[in-house]
């Protein structure tokens, strides 16, 4: 490459800022590595183009899966022959993203000897990604990596890897175990997350409660949110000490309660909950962690759906069980992934995901044909117009 | 050949022990500064998370770096975010203080817990995807230093969930955000009818189009795209690499607001458009990041304290929003895809 080439103008400017530059990053990357110095060059073309130079897609992987390996080809390898292949490998986080730093340092070690050097901590998805390898290292790397206790992640028409919030590992909202349902479930379907045998993709992520921390309602097919069948506790001690340190209980937790369930009397400093009208949303336990508590019968709501606009829009999933016991070997809900999954896998069609599968066979079908009893929290309201089927048997 | 199907390594292999001891006990939390949480067990325990801006696109030197740092304060353990920041788990009080003063010689930012903007969740871009619309770590690196005092200071009306996605694949929670910024595309894809027979199955090209705006053309063993239709989405491009989408001089951006996808006092909301387009701006995208910054100075002027973006918009009605922003509302603004009539006002309900 000739100097002219290496001059890097226009990245240069995203090294200055108080925030961490990501192109020092890949400078430093570059300085020890030439495929991450070639994606230097190509990423100061884009931002000269204003336009992406990575070839459509590409199938590579390793022995004995069809995921967890992204292919990626430059369309420019003439200019930059070293990030001709640029293949991602998707490396299964550990739930929670927990780490020691001897197994960070063990990825770093494995990825320094077969790729470029750089990574993201984590994807989208959640796996941690290693960025930029060639066809020809992918199985020793993955290899080492497996010698190391890593597995691959998913990709493509498979299940993608589950991922989870924090949990009981470090929050008290907590209405269930995140990190062992998981774990579990992402053991549970190995499978189904190395070998692509679906219509389309299917996440799955735990949220240990509403506040929803991994984004489950926005982006997952099946979300597991945390929640209570019992009554929120109430420590009225703390609720004294919040009143005496000043803080607005009535206009900060009674008035934004949005079913008003809330009761606050000023004189004696404590507070009554109407558990029948409380729908579980968390603010006031969100505003008042040390006064008020989740209730002790936790379990998830289990919701289906969710997806990003392409193709027929945006979907935030949909209650499908209002609640389910969260307690190992968390039998019923591999069971339920198994009967969900088996019937988009019998009626989605390509590049489907189940909730637009669900969308244009009808919610009704879905529920007659996995035998899921529809129950009114599933709706926001019964529909409003008569068109409904009866089936042969229904009738005379 | 090496095993397989053998999963990720058991969590409870990498958690400190202060959090074994306390796993599921944990009795409340505070924050006592931007980036710095305390939690409490019951067993008296307290836990305390110092929480660090990441770039995402980091290197090893990079991962070994907070590694170091972690050795030296958290007993070699950390854990990462569902929005890429870093969080070191201290377990002594006394050790909170000097990794504060490290990370801030090292130039590492502190923040994003409580009324703030966290980090921005984003895709790859130009960085490593093939369907990028725009890039999403330098716009990211540009929109974070723009609104840098934002992560490590607590004065918002609530946190703000900021996300890009370069694409409208969206591979990031891009659609359910209190600020929302998406790659688009604004012209048709060109179609490479030399290639397209060969690399492409066309009932599938056809089939992927929402619209119904491509056709076969059996002359050319080719498909058309009728213009009027397409609306730009890239889903032929995803399925048919012979027709690309992607165009310099007319890529860019587009600002979605109000969405949210916590459960806490309203339900989870999309966001819906604010800005339909802004122009790529490399390397600094200064448009998208004045345009982002004057969105949430608007929000923090006006909000009531407590209310999300989202709820701020519903409370004041979005007539309102576009008057105090001062933003335009065209014929974009109202949606014409399939679940349009959901968004018609059918109420003689609406301010001035």
């Amino acid at each position: 490459m000739a100097n002219e080439e290496k001059k890097t103008p226009l990245l240069d400017q995203l090294e200055e800022g108080r925030w961490p530059s990501f192109v020092k990053e890949i400078k430093k990357a570059a300085a020890k590595n030439k495929k991450a110095e070639a994606l230097l060059g190509q990423l100061e073309l884009s931002y000269r183009e204003k336009k992406v130079h990575w070839k459509h897609g590409g199938i590579v992987g390793v022995k004995g899966y069809g995921g967890g390996v992204i292919g990626r080809y430059s369309d420019v390898p003439e200019q930059f022959p070293d990030a001709a292949e640029f293949h991602t490998i998707r490396v299964n986080q550990p739930a929670g993203w927990f780490y020691t730093t001897e197994a960070l340092r063990k990825l770093c070690d494995i990825w320094e000897k077969y790729g470029s050097g750089l990574t993201n901590f984590h994807g989208s998805t959640g796996d941690a990604i290693l960025l930029g390898t060639d066809t020809d290292k992918l199985q020793a790397c993955f290899d080492e990596l497996a010698e190391a206790g890593f597995d691959l992640g998913g990709s493509g028409s498979d299940l993608r890897t589950p991922s989870c919030c924090v949990g009981p590992a470090r929050c008290e909202f907590a209405c269930f175990d995140t990190l062992d349902v998981c774990h579990e479930i992402t053991m549970e379907f190995q499978n189904e997350l190395h070998r692509p045998m679906w219509p389309y993709k299917f996440k799955i992520k735990i949220a240990g409660c509403p506040n929803d921390c991994v984004a489950s309602i926005a982006r997952a097919d099946l979300s597991v949110i945390g929640t209570w069948r019992d009554e929120i506790r109430v420590n009225q001690e703390e609720v004294k000490a919040y009143a005496e340190a000043g803080f607005d209980i009535q206009g900060m937790v009674v008035d934004k309660c949005p079913k008003k369930a809330v009761k606050y009397n000023a004189e004696t400093r404590e507070i009554v909950i109407d558990n029948e009208s409380c729908t579980r949303c968390m603010h006031c336990i969100n505003e008042m962690p040390r006064a008020l508590r989740v209730g002790k019968e936790g379990g998830a709501t289990l919701l289906i759906g969710a997806k990003a606009p392409i193709v027929k829009s945006a979907f935030m999933s949909w209650v499908i069980i209002p609640f389910m016991e969260m307690k190992p070997p968390y039998t019923e809900l591999k069971d339920f992934i198994r009967t969900i999954t088996d019937w988009w896998d019998e009626n989605g069609k390509t590049r489907e995901r189940i909730g637009e599968t669900i969308y244009r066979l009808g919610m009704p079908k879905f529920l007659r044909d996995t035998g899921i009893k529809p129950v009114p929290q599933m709706v926001t309201a019964p529909r409003a117009n008569p068109y409904y089927f009866w089936y042969p048997e229904e009738v005379k | 050949m090496a095993r397989t199907d053998f999963g990720p390594p058991h969590y409870s292999t990498l958690i400190p022990d202060i959090i074994k001891e306390n796993y599921g006990k944990w009795l409340y939390h505070e924050q006592i500064r931007p980036g710095v949480l305390k939690h409490v067990s019951e067993t008296g325990a307290e836990l305390y998370t110092v929480r660090v801006g990441s770039p995402r696109l980091a290197s090893i030197d990079f991962i070994r770096e907070i590694c170091e740092i972690a050795d030296k304060y958290s007993k070699g353990h950390l854990r990462f975010t569902s929005r890429h920041n870093i969080e070191f788990l201290l377990d002594d009080k006394e050790m909170v203080e000097p990794l504060l003063e490290e990370l801030a010689r090292r130039g590492l930012p502190v923040g994003g817990t409580g009324h703030s903007v966290s980090n921005i969740v984003h895709t790859q871009g130009w960085v490593h995807c093939h369907s990028a619309a725009t890039d999403a770590s330098g716009l990211v690196k540009s929109l974070m230093d723009g609104l840098y005092d934002y992560f490590v200071e607590n004065k918002l009306p609530n946190m703000v969930r900021i996300a890009v996605a370069c694409c409208l694949n969206m591979c990031g929670a891009v659609h359910c955000s209190d600020i929302a910024i998406v790659g688009i595309h604004r012209k048709p894809p060109r179609i490479d009818h030399e290639k397209l027979h060969k690399v492409c199955e066309i009932p599938s090209v056809i089939q992927s189009c929402p619209t119904g705006a491509i056709k076969p053309n059996p002359k050319l063993k080719s498909v058309e795209v009728n213009p009027d239709k397409c609306m730009y989405c890239g889903n032929c491009y995803t399925v048919c690499p012979a027709m690309p989408i992607a165009d310099p001089e007319n890529d860019g951006v587009a600002i979605f607001v109000g969405g949210k996808v916590s459960n806490a006092r309203t339900a989870p909301k999309f966001s819906r458009l604010a800005i339909p387009y802004l122009p790529n701006n490399p390397p600094r995208w200064t448009e998208t990041v004045e345009a982002v910054k004057h969105l949430l100075e608007v929000y923090a002027e006006n909000a009531l304290p407590g209310e999300r973006y989202g709820e701020w918009i519903e409370r004041i009605g979005w007539e309102r929003f576009f008057k105090l922003t001062g933003l335009p509302f065209t014929e974009k603004h109202i949606d014409d895809f399939i679940f349009a009539p959901t968004t018609f006002r059918t109420t003689t309900q609406f301010n001035w």
